[in-house]
């Protein structure tokens, strides 16, 4: 089964490389994108008061829609996010979003896809049909999944792997990182593999819902209730919605994470709060149900069946927005490792087969082809992102378009890697890509303090942790691939001698 | 003797292909009629069993997935999945005929 691991693994890798780093990112994705709204200072919401100044201010500027949210993105979120549905009357081209402050007031920041939009390429991709994007992710998932089991099944010696690492031995190194990071994050990494399927279960394999239900949405509509507002009856005024969120935590002991109002203004309102799925390890939300103009409770939804309690858990251990400060970093490290397991074994297929040429200085194509882009993926995916924090800074903030600039400066500066990597000669590619990436890491905090005023030092006096947090994130990464770059030059130092003495050997 | 090799590599290379055709397409087709089932039979009423179906379904594709490449017997392989495919339709269609859906 060795060779099924060796050739799946080379061609997903790549793409299973892309999906832990992008994914390992979504961990700190609020922070992520406080950071990329420096506008938007660190601002508390102060529950039922701040849901109740939101619906005032849905009242004066979208009175008649047909639906208000109003959504707490997580505890460690700035603010309120708030969504509408426009009556029929509205313009085609109203606004249906915006961003409040703790006392309903509206924010406005750069137009960014933050760090949303690496949590979404971790399973959506970029450029392509999301719903196409959904199967090749997939099908790397179940190909792990299987490379994971089969490898455990085959392993012969997995207790001694745990202990195993011989750094500085070329090609014996790299299969000992690539084990120590498969083995010693193992269980991390089959979780994640699992409840990731888990979280698009229905996109996969829809046939378990088909097997009941010859009407979809009848599942959905029993399984995780989302009504659709009613017909509307007449006006009648909205009863305020502090006491309701201010019930529904008192009932549930934890914070509301949303309130959708249907049909506000009129007698067939409705008011839904939602318990915040960062209070539980449950990725699905409880919810009350209150009429609108009573204010009070007409239905209740708490998920209790046995499957859909495992479901819910599986989504949430995957998506880890339980988790406090200490098992945050925890599930960092834990991506970084399942990066590293996946990098280390796609370096290790080079590796290895180098040593098998016929002719060590004239590689063939295919052999080449892969190295190259190794270095495209490997590499080229965190010079990107780095290339995505700075132009967050660098764009001008009226710009039109402006987050789809920023993400297309990624794919660009992602994409100019492969090139760099296809002209050059490897060992050099690895050398300069990785430089330019410390580089270009170390300068997010340098253009962050030179175009804002939450430069590392002032957010650092200011107590402005995320900011500040943000901002040493980035010189870790830049210092990492900067031993990363110290690495490959000592090597090749150290192997051009040797290479040169072989040279001159009688054959 | 060169050419028996080859006659073995092309016989090895086929076995492959087939392998690969049972443990990717042929485990899909199998493990959807194999969830449609359990979707039938668990308790909890059909929300639950459909949810719990769909869970245990990538359990059960990586397991077939590795059965085909771990038992001896290529041709056996697909005569049992062929045949645990037929009769698991057989018995979902008739589970649906009689107890309808939703």
């Amino acid at each position: 089964m060795a060779w099924l691991h060796t050739w799946t693994g080379l061609v997903l890798g790549w793409l299973l490389y892309a999906i832990f780093v992008t994914g390992t990112s979504a961990y700190f994705q609020e922070e992520t994108t406080q950071w990329m709204t420096p506008e938007i200072g660190s601002i508390a919401v102060d529950s039922d008061k701040s849901y109740a100044a939101a619906a005032d201010w849905l009242a004066r500027k979208a009175p008649g829609a047909t639906e208000w949210s109003i959504y707490r993105a997580g505890q460690r979120a700035p603010g309120l996010q708030l969504y509408w549905a426009n009556g029929p009357d509205a313009p085609a081209d109203a606004p249906t979003e915006a961003r409040l402050d703790r006392q309903g007031r509206e924010v406005t920041a750069r137009d960014t896809r933050g760090g949303y939009f690496l949590y979404r390429f971790h399973y959506d991709l970029h450029y392509i049909n999301w719903y196409w994007a959904r199967w090749l992710v997939g099908i790397a998932a179940i190909a792990m999944l299987v490379a994971i089991l089969s490898g455990i099944v085959t392993h012969k010696k997995i207790i001694a792997d745990y202990f195993m690492l011989r750094l500085g031995k070329g090609q014996r190194s790299w299969l000992d990182v690539h084990n120590a990071s498969s083995v010693l994050f193992l269980p991390f990494i089959l979780m994640i593999t699992y409840t990731g399927l888990v979280s698009l279960a229905t996109h996969y394999m829809p046939w378990g819902i088909a097997a009941n239900y010859a009407d979809t949405d009848k599942f959905y509509a029993a399984a995780f209730p989302y009504p659709d507002p009613p017909e509307k009856s007449g006006p009648a005024p909205l009863a305020p919605i502090g006491p309701m969120v201010a019930a529904a935590e008192h009932q549930w002991g934890t914070a509301a994470g949303g309130v959708r109002i249907l049909n506000p203004g009129d007698r067939s309102a409705q008011v839904i709060v939602s318990s915040g799925v960062d209070n539980s390890l449950s990725a699905r939300p409880r919810s009350l149900t209150f009429d609108g103009v009573t204010g009070r409770v007409v239905g209740r939804h708490d998920p209790s069946g046995a499957a859909t309690t495992t479901e819910g858990v599986m989504i949430g251990l995957h998506a880890g927005r339980y988790a406090r400060p200490v098992l945050r970093w925890l599930y960092l490290l834990s991506g970084l490792a399942g990066c590293v397991m996946v990098a280390s074994g796609l370096i290790l297929w080079t590796v290895k087969r180098r040593t098998r040429l016929a002719d060590p200085d004239k590689p063939h194509f295919g052999f080449r082809l892969v190295e190259k882009l190794n270095i495209g993926a490997i590499v080229g995916l965190p010079l990107g992102i780095a290339v995505y924090f700075l132009a967050n800074r660098l764009l001008p903030v009226a710009l039109a378009g402006r987050a789809d600039h920023e993400i297309d400066s990624l794919f660009l500066a992602w994409l100019a890697v492969f090139v760099w990597a296809a002209v050059r000669p490897p060992q050099r590619a690895w050398a300069e890509t990785t430089a330019a990436t410390a580089a270009l890491f170390a300068a997010v905090p340098v253009v962050n303090a030179l175009t804002t005023d939450r430069g590392l030092f002032a957010s650092l006096a200011a107590g402005e942790w995320i900011f500040a947090g943000f901002d040493l994130a980035m010189l870790v990464l830049a210092a990492g691939f900067w031993a990363a770059h110290r690495r490959i030059v000592r090597r090749a130092a150290e192997e051009t001698p040797r290479r040169r003495r072989r040279d001159a050997a009688p054959a | 003797m060169a050419k028996a090799a080859e006659k073995l590599r092309g016989a090895n290379r086929r076995d492959v292909m087939l392998r690969i055709l049972a443990a990717v397409p042929l485990n899909y087709a199998l493990t959807a009629l194999l969830t449609v089932w359990l979707a039938r039979i668990l308790p909890g009423g059909p929300a639950q069993a459909s949810v719990g179906a769909t869970l245990m379904s990538f359990a059960i594709f990586a397991l077939i997935a590795m059965l085909c490449f771990a038992v001896r017997s290529t041709a056996k392989l697909w005569l049992v999945m062929v045949g645990a495919g037929a009769a698991l339709a057989l018995a979902d269609w008739l589970l649906i005929l009689w107890g309808g859906r939703l």
